[in-house]
């Protein structure tokens, strides 16, 4: 049941509304490193504006799997895949689709935050639209929109010329979410977006994560159980006992955590593991 | 009771610093040892301050060695500490020396119309307040903004090319910097002479152009490496937000190195701006004002000096230490400007 491609994670697969938020499932996707296999036949859902939390061993493949869903995959020398990854339906590997379209779908906050540290603060929020040659007419609108849906307006809306750097590291973190916002993205990736935080900065992007779930659809990557659990609706446990990782379980998040079928999500949720 | 006493009193104090006692000990070891290096230059034959020298760091490091047997870690430390400060100071003295002979020998050609008028009617007997470098400073400055503004842009786009496009060539343009950067200056100037100034003549264009190939090695490698310091997130950041290279590159990756593309620029700039060989088969020489990019040969700096030095009368010879004075303060203008063009770059902190 756990790798099958009808997975039973969601009832039905909401199109896209009136919201923007668009529905991704990949479908008996692979991954490799050269000769190695690192990701095995993953077969997801993921329901328009819900929150999908990624959990499992480091180096059981969840990054190249996040990655894998807006074509950051393709930056590492020797990757290679199979299978496919459909946006709203749409395959987003189709030969003639530009990646390029596809990221700015499909947002992503990365592991360690990374301002870009020529930009002020207020510079960074609107990087993405300069970077795409978009005029931005409304700049100081979409700056304060975007800082206030990240969390981060209060704290720095008296420097928005600061550099990016100066920010504290929750600080710098909420500012990259609100970079990926900027884009109006209808899916937002986050690789692990609290691992570098503090319990109080981690809070307030679990708190932006929920309010942001009305209008996008999430996927999280988290080494957090509680993270997981307070946030997601959906949870899916990677594993790679050999290579490569593939999907142990995956079901409504309220399952995996209290009754989960396969004995090894159960040691793994409750911390029994290895 | 209160739990905690609170020193109201308290005074700021460094417990690491060293102690008055020890200081004063090593102002008297340094005493002995000075007097020491004194007396044995004026009794042996290792006499003038370079004798000095050694003799003071020789006694100043004996005097450590009767702490071995009590401390040998300090004492290690101790004359380890000695070894280092001579050989900064050994580093230093030639640095010192230079700029000393130049400044003391520079400043005597000067006089009050030495930066503001050229050697047109002043020959090589002419007393020293007569004639100046003003066509030699025109002259360089013209030189090396042509030379900057061809190899500059050149350098970092090739940087980037191996660094950021990462083309089929990337093997091949890292593999011509390396090689072109040990092409001797002169070679560089001969080169310039057969496809430039055998044809048209010499001119401050030809001269910018000899400097331009030589300068193009250094700025592109110190580009590349200051490029290659960008961490990849950044990059990956900025394609994650639908960005193609184009922009990635111009708007990300470049503004965050911009004081490093300007340490590179420099480099390249220093590489050049003393260059005398390139010159001479491309700019060649002439002792008159001139402003033309095309308009002939035309002074410089380095050729100035090369010149007079080669006239070899007494009032060109202090010329040509004139011109290298100039050249010194020149060169140095040029790296605080950039330092300063760098620091504002970097406005929002």
């Amino acid at each position: 049941m756990s790798t099958s491609t009808t997975t039973p994670v969601s009832a039905s697969i909401t199109t896209t509304g009136a919201t923007g938020a668009q529905s991704l499932a990949s479908v008996g996707l692979h991954a490799w490193f050269g000769k190695r296999h690192v990701l095995a036949d993953i077969n997801l859902e993921f329901p328009a504006r819900s929150v999908t939390g990624l959990i499992g061993p480091s180096g059981c493949g969840k990054s190249t799997y996040i990655r894998m869903l807006n074509r950051m995959h393709e930056f590492i020398d020797g990757a290679a895949m199979a299978g496919t990854v459909l946006l709203d339906g749409e395959d987003i590997y189709d030969p003639g689709v530009d990646p390029i379209s596809i990221r700015r779908k499909v947002g992503m906050v990365f592991q360690k935050p990374n301002p870009f540290p020529a930009m002020s603060i207020g510079e960074n929020v609107v990087a993405g639209l300069k970077l795409s040659g978009m005029k931005v007419p409304n700049k100081n609108d979409v700056i304060e929109d975007c800082l206030t849906r990240a969390g981060l307006w209060k704290e720095v809306k008296d420097r928005l010329k600061a550099a990016g750097g100066s920010l504290s590291g929750g600080q710098q973190q909420r500012l990259c979410i609100a970079r990926a916002l900027a884009i109006t993205p209808s899916v937002l990736l986050m690789d692990e977006p609290c691992s570098a935080l503090d319990p109080a900065s981690t809070l307030r992007i679990e708190e932006t994560i929920k309010e942001l779930a009305s209008d996008m659809t999430i996927v999280i990557v988290t080494h957090n159980m509680q993270q997981a659990a307070r946030v997601s609706d959906y949870c899916a446990f990677f594993l790679a006992d050999e290579h490569p990782g593939l999907i142990v379980e995956n079901d409504r998040t309220e399952v995996i955590f209290t009754n989960p079928r396969d004995p090894r999500t159960l040691d793994y949720v409750s911390g029994r593991f290895g | 009771m209160t739990l905690i006493a609170t020193p109201v009193d308290a005074l700021p104090t460094q417990p690491w610093r060293r102690s008055t006692s020890s200081r004063l000990h090593n102002l008297g070891y340094g005493l002995i040892s000075l007097g020491a290096a004194g007396i044995v230059t004026l009794i042996s034959p290792l006499a003038g301050p370079l004798g000095f020298y050694l003799v003071f760091v020789v006694v100043r490091i004996a005097l450590i060695v009767p702490l071995v047997a009590r401390d040998s870690i300090a004492a290690r430390d101790q004359i380890m500490a000695v070894v280092i400060t001579a050989g900064f100071v050994t580093a230093f003295i030639p640095w010192a020396s230079i700029v000393s002979t130049v400044v003391r020998e520079g400043l005597e050609a000067f006089h009050s119309d030495y930066l503001f008028t050229d050697m047109k009617t002043t020959s090589a007997t002419d007393a020293l307040g007569e004639g100046g470098l003003l066509h030699a400073i025109v002259g360089s400055t013209i030189i090396l903004v042509i030379a900057s503004l061809i190899a500059i842009p050149l350098g970092i786009v090739a940087a980037v090319y191996v660094t950021e496009v990462k083309g089929r060539l990337t093997r091949f343009v890292r593999l011509m910097t390396m090689s072109m950067s040990g092409v001797p200056s002169i070679v560089a100037g001969l080169f310039i002479y057969s496809v430039v100034a055998a044809e048209f003549g010499f001119s401050a264009l030809a001269g910018a152009l000899a400097l331009a190939v030589l300068m193009l090695p250094t700025v592109s490698r110190t580009a590349e490496e200051v490029l290659g310091l960008v961490p990849l997130e950044l990059r990956q950041a900025s394609y994650a937000l639908g960005a193609n290279q184009v922009g990635t590159t111009f708007k990300v990756v470049l503004p965050t190195v911009r004081s490093g593309l300007v340490t590179a620029s420099v480099l390249g700039l220093a590489r050049v701006a003393g260059e005398t060989a390139p010159l001479i088969f491309t700019a060649f020489y002439s002792a008159s004002f001139s402003a033309s990019l095309t308009g002939g040969a035309i002074g410089s700096l380095p050729m100035y000096v090369f010149q007079n030095f080669k006239v070899g009368t007494a009032e060109a010879i202090t010329r040509a230490w004139g011109g290298a004075f100039v050249l010194l303060v020149f060169i140095s203008s040029l790296f605080v400007i950039a330092r300063l063009l760098a620091s504002r770059s970097r406005k929002k902190v």
